[in-house]
């Protein structure tokens, strides 16, 4: 499903992960600095190894001694931020069907219900990001990265911004998308409680390396 | 209340003429130019950003003296496109509006550039994880986040367009009707006697224009924060 071998100097810091992972969603672990943002970034394609390969769903998006680097846009990923970042000149949702519009693909009125609905996002279709709670973005933003149809889903975070009660009342709603949606997920986190109800799969990293890899728990 | 002439009237309706044409001529440049100096660092960005500056600290009368020699009849530029193109500007309202297209550039393009500046760069990187392409990119975020501050430098370049006088006034003259502007017909009527009246009411139209613009562009600045803030 999505195999990772890279190196990535930035400044002082060097990341050097490889690993392979077929469950639903595995959890990248490790506390601050620990390079977890980075290596997402690389599989989002917004970050260039500069040696390496990332392979999802069988496609080749990063092969350095090949010269592959396929760019953000034609990876068919979803990305969902820890800061939302809804496009704050559209509303709801222009937001949800940007994906959708951008990847030129026919509308699909029955998933859009059934994401809508998911979500419980049906009451701010027509309002703009900026009259949104936190929450509300964030689940806004899973929403908008699901409309895209994508193959692989990355979460960066997506809690991080929010404080105890909001992160109790969006979790629910991720483990029904892992349940439901069935569209593999890699989530970056340094909770682990997060990742014991999430994860399927751990990848743990320390300091650009990664330390262990397996099921949750690895995470004792 | 202003009893303003048929004379006047032709140089107002000139005046709006030549301005609406240079800023609608002059924007498609000044949105990538804003772009490119906003978002790219290159060889020679200091030299380009100083260049587009230039109008605004030069005479007037030497942009209006340059144009002439590029775009005169025989200039080098000018010859050009007069052979090939049937296009002229020296003594034409048409090199009005080039003359005052370039001399309000610097004012277009800063509004534009500090707008696109002002965005911020990870709802572009947001846009292209979900599949937009960079022009898509451009057309679906940037611009629309930009725009208040591109409306805003249309605004400035207009009212500055439409006051403009030495570069047009060396570079196609003062031609009654072709190209004598609001600004070169006051020029001529404080130069002849009883003109007084009448550079009094075209001097007003002059203030009411500018008064209105920099209104314009300043609720354009208002509504670009409020669009930034998503509200």
């Amino acid at each position: 499903m999505l195999r990772v071998d890279v190196e990535k100097q930035l400044g002082e810091f060097s990341l050097s992960a490889s690993f392979s992972s077929e469950g639903r969603v595995t959890g990248l672990f490790g506390a601050s600095g620990a390079g977890k943002t980075s290596l997402i970034n690389m599989i989002a394609g917004i970050l260039r190894p500069d040696r390496g390969t990332i392979v999802i769903d069988g496609e080749t998006v990063d092969d350095t001694a090949a010269g592959i680097h396929v760019p953000t846009w034609r990876r068919r990923i979803g990305y969902v931020f820890q800061d939302a970042r809804l496009f704050p000149h559209l509303n709801v949702a222009q937001n949800l069907d940007y994906g959708r519009r951008m990847n030129r693909l026919a509308s699909d009125p029955a998933q859009r219900t059934r994401v809508i609905e998911l979500l419980d996002i049906g009451a701010l279709l027509d309002r703009r990001p900026g009259k949104l709670s936190g929450g509300e973005r964030q689940r806004v933003a899973l929403g908008r990265a699901l409309l895209s149809k994508p193959r692989l889903l990355l979460l960066d975070e997506p809690l991080g911004a929010l404080d105890e009660a909001r992160k109790l009342e969006i979790l629910p709603y991720l483990v029904r998308l892992r349940d439901e949606a069935n569209i593999p997920m890699v989530y970056v986190s340094h909770d682990v409680a997060e990742l014991r109800q999430l994860a399927t799969q751990i990848v743990m990293l320390r300091q650009g390396r990664v330390t262990s890899f397996g099921g949750v728990k690895v995470l004792t | 209340m202003l009893d303003i002439s048929p004379a006047e009237w032709t140089a107002i309706l000139l005046s709006l003429r030549v301005a609406v044409v240079a800023t609608l001529m002059a924007t498609p440049f000044g949105i990538a130019l804003a772009w490119l100096l906003a978002r790219k660092d290159f060889w020679g960005k200091s030299v380009l950003d100083a260049v587009v500056h230039l109008p605004l600290v030069l005479p007037p009368v030497v942009t209006g003296y340059l144009l002439l020699l590029t775009f005169g009849r025989r200039g080098l530029v000018g010859g050009f496109l007069a052979d090939h193109l049937g296009i002229v500007f020296a003594f034409r309202w048409t090199g009005a509006a080039l003359a005052c297209g370039l001399m309000s550039f610097p004012l277009l393009v800063r509004p534009m550039r500090l707008s696109i500046e002002a965005i911020d760069r990870r709802l572009e990187q947001a846009a292209e994880t979900l599949g937009a392409a960079p022009f898509e990119v451009f057309f679906t975020v940037t611009l629309p986040l930009a725009l208040p501050g591109v409306l805003a430098g249309m605004v400035l370049g207009f009212a500055k367009a439409i006051g403009e006088f030495g570069a047009t006034i060396t570079f196609v003259s003062n031609i009654p009707g072709e190209t004598q502007t609001i600004s070169s017909a006051i020029y001529s009527l404080i130069q002849t006697p009883d003109g007084d009246a009448a550079a009094g009411r075209l001097v007003i139209v002059s203030v009411v224009l500018a008064l209105g613009a920099l209104i314009a562009a300043e609720w354009f600045a208002r509504r670009a924060t409020a669009r930034l803030h998503g509200n």
